[in-house]
């Protein structure tokens, strides 16, 4: 019934300041990810996945990558005759939850002009497959204002992510933005679902108030005027709010249950086909604990790594708990340990390059080491 | 109202490809899936892609249903296109009967109508059972050059093995003077690739003659070609020296996969410049799990790999459990080698299942008679139950059951 009353929203630069260097040129959601992917991919596939056809995609800045990547939608089955992928043009303020509103209020006549009743607003910076469908589904069933997705983590306070308390029905009576050293509990991750009438009806009255918030003016000041209910997100989930959890959530993809969750669920992760061929190892390769992408060659060692795509390393090399972005050329005879190279690095024959577990080193898109 | 192409492609791609066995009997030749993420037709419509052509009609009659669903509306190719694109054209029904494609040229024939309607000034004929990278646009000029109404597309062969072709025996300009089906004692080695290019209005002609005779098999090789030269037709041969290979045998197929291995063999699918595109599955990157061994082999995404694989090509979503080793083998998509279990120069079909300890194909050096020895194959969705012993050369097309 509501399968195609239900559209999407996406905010792919919802958090670009907590993931520094790697979101300096491009937004959270066209951020590479686990060695294919980008992470736009999971919350665009969880939104697909439950059978919603329109797509609003709010962009808002550094987004050449991200339009590159998405194109016309056709890999996520969104180049369509009726509905498909939108392309939603700029708006103001870049602070993390700032811009919501007005970027909502930029797209009024969008929505209104949509045949769905029902909104999914979600950013980008969780990793995730998750049944969408069915908090739709609880959304509806219960009438609420707003359902809020949330994940039970432990959080550190330089995020200033949303914390929730829900009373026994799941409805959210408190809603604290963490600023404690660290914390754990329910924290939103930036998915709610709305009725487009109660959606368009909050927005025009925010911006009648010069609220700009959503989580603060609204959400937070009016927890008791509305009605919010929490929706546990209970499937797999990492939320990718700094680089060093990006790091930590490229290496959980080694360990097989995290893959299981997240690829194998009968709700596939869609992403941009590249027509690589497939990975070559040579004679003298020697790899294990690691993810490699296709159109990749190995000669030399490779443990405990994410390699993505087109990436050549080359003979006597030694690359350990790295990510390596595609189309990277490590070369001979370098050691890498505990580092990020961004796409297209190149490090030269006989290179050194160590970081630490809680401190990879980044090295920046297209450098020359 | 179509748009005029120079230039219309036709792939013969209807073969049952008897010779494959047990990988051909679901699906057609051009099907099978080669090189870890291919299936042998994306090479000849990768080539036609990058060669500009954007008309291609595929030509199917055996098994069609899996080359229909994996061609689908063309868009890994690139072939999804206002009025041109890729056509999948099987035998109809008509108004004065029905036909099945009597042979290479009757297909043709039968789908003039196909061809007429982009007015083309040529027809480039393909097939879809070899793997190789080829620039048509090259051909196509100098068959302009030549003022040809047919060019034929040969491969210098070894002299000792031209008997197993088709030969062009040429004078001096490249001109064709005698086509020779697998002669005894050949007088060239220019072996013919199963490649043509004809003007459209003499290829019409002479199909059109040749469904007239009674007697006529209606293939190129056998009828058409040599009906021409004795028409006087101006006919060449277009000379190729890059990689190329029929990959109508099981032992071809093998040796073509293994090929990709050999950093000699100049068949570069890294080529950004010349990409063999396909349709896949969109898996995650594959896995190498700790304690595995990976050499000389290619992967593609998806897989789990805890064994040992060596002079391999895996395709995508194949498990190897623990203690399995493979060696010199072709894993097609989705199988899955349990522990213990030991594969040798054999090719696993689609979603086979080797239960634990079972030993499939051997090494040429462990067979006691040299003339038993050769590749083992098993076909799709087979189980080979525990601790079961498939020997060299093997052709298993039924469930074995084992030591449970």
């Amino acid at each position: 019934m509501h399968k195609n009353q239900a559209m999407g929203l996406l905010f792919p630069n919802m958090g670009d300041g907590t993931l520094r260097e790697l979101t300096e040129k491009r937004s959270v959601g066209s951020t590479p990810f686990g060695g294919r992917y980008r992470l736009i991919d999971f919350a665009l596939s969880n939104m697909v996945n439950a059978g919603i056809s329109k797509v609003g995609v709010i962009t808002k800045k550094n987004y050449t990558s991200l339009m590159d990547h998405l194109g016309s939608g056709k890999s996520w089955d969104l180049s369509r005759k009726n509905e498909g992928l939108y392309y939603l043009p700029p708006h103001g303020s870049d602070d993390l939850y700032e811009g919501r509103i007005s970027s909502l209020a930029d797209i009024q006549v969008f929505l209104q002009n949509s045949k769905e009743d029902i909104v999914v607003l979600s950013d980008c910076y969780t990793v995730c497959n998750m049944d969408l469908d069915k908090m739709i589904r609880a959304h509806v069933l219960s009438g609420a204002d707003v359902t809020l997705g949330f994940v039970r983590d432990t959080l550190h306070a330089a995020t200033g992510q949303m914390m929730v308390w829900q009373d026994d029905d799941g409805r959210v009576t408190d809603i604290v933005f963490n600023q404690s050293e660290t914390a754990t509990g329910c924290f939103g991750v930036g998915l709610y679902v709305m009725n487009k009438a109660y959606l368009l009806q909050m927005v025009k009255d925010a911006v009648g108030r010069n609220l700009m918030h959503f989580e603060r003016d609204v959400l937070q000041r009016h927890v008791r005027d509305i009605v919010v209910r929490g929706y546990e997100i209970t499937e797999y989930t990492m939320v990718i709010r700094s680089p060093e959890r990006y790091f930590a959530a490229n290496m959980a993809l080694l360990q097989p249950s995290v893959r299981e969750a997240l690829f194998m669920t009968g709700r596939p992760i869609y992403t941009k086909v590249r027509d690589c061929a497939p990975a070559k190892y040579g004679l003298h390769s020697d790899a294990s604990d690691s993810l490699i992408g296709d159109g990749s060659t190995v000669n030399g060692t490779v443990r405990n790594s994410v390699i993505f795509r087109d990436v050549d390393i080359g003979r006597d090399a030694v690359v350990e708990n790295c990510v390596v972005m595609q189309g990277a050329t490590i070369g001979e005879n370098t050691t890498l340990r505990y580092v990020i190279t961004d796409k297209n690095v190149v490090v030269k024959n006989g290179r050194t390059l160590q970081g630490v577990e809680s401190y990879p080193i980044y090295i920046e898109k297209g450098t020359i080491v | 109202m179509f748009r005029k192409q120079e230039c219309v492609a036709m792939l013969l791609a209807g073969g049952q490809g008897s010779r494959l066995y047990a990988l051909t009997r679901r699906i057609a030749k051009p099907a099978v899936p080669f090189g870890g993420k291919y299936r042998i037709i994306d090479f000849p419509l990768s080539n036609c892609v990058n060669s500009g052509i954007e008309t291609v009609g595929v030509l199917t009659q055996y098994q069609p249903l899996e080359l229909n669903d994996y061609i689908g509306s063309g868009q890994p190719w690139d072939l999804d296109r206002l009025d041109a694109g890729v056509h999948v054209l099987p035998p109809y029904q008509r108004h004065k009967g029905a036909d099945w494609y009597k042979g290479t040229a009757n297909a043709i024939y039968q789908n003039m109508d196909f061809i007429a309607r982009y007015d083309p000034e040529y027809v480039l004929v393909l097939s879809g059972d070899h793997i190789y990278k080829m620039n048509y646009a090259d051909m196509i000029e100098e068959h302009k050059q030549n003022g040809a109404a047919c060019t034929v597309a040969v491969l210098e062969v070894e002299m000792s093995e031209a008997s197993r072709f088709g030969i062009l025996n040429t004078n001096p300009d490249g001109s064709i003077y005698e086509f020779e089906e697998k002669p005894a004692h050949p007088k060239s080695n220019l072996a013919s690739m199963g490649i043509y290019v004809f003007n459209w209005k003499e290829l019409r002609r002479y199909l059109e003659a040749d469904e007239q005779d009674p007697h006529s098999a209606n293939d190129f090789g056998k009828n058409v070609i040599p009906a021409m030269l004795k028409g006087g037709e101006r006919m060449f041969t277009y000379r190729f020296d890059g990689y190329w290979k029929d990959v109508g045998t099981i032992e071809s197929l093998w040796e073509a996969n293994m090929d990709l291995l050999n950093p000699h063999v100049p068949l570069d699918l890294l080529d950004p410049n010349w990409r063999i595109y396909s349709r896949t599955a969109g898996l995650p990157p594959h896995y190498i799990a700790a304690g595995a061994s990976v050499q000389n082999s290619m992967l593609s995404e998806g897989s789990n790999i805890a064994g040992k694989v060596d002079f391999s090509v895996i395709f995508s979503g194949v498990t190897v459990e623990e203690g399995a080793v493979i060696r010199d083998s072709i894993l097609m998509p989705g199988t899955h080698v349990k522990r213990g279990a030991c594969v040798q120069y054999a090719i696993l079909a689609e979603n086979t299942v080797i239960e634990e300890n079972a030993t499939v194909g051997e090494r040429p050096e462990d067979c006691e008679n040299l003339e038993d020895w050769g590749v083992a194959v098993i076909a799709e969705n087979i189980r080979i139950g525990k601790g079961v012993r498939v020997p060299a050369k093997a052709m298993v097309e039924a469930d074995l059951e084992g030591a449970e």
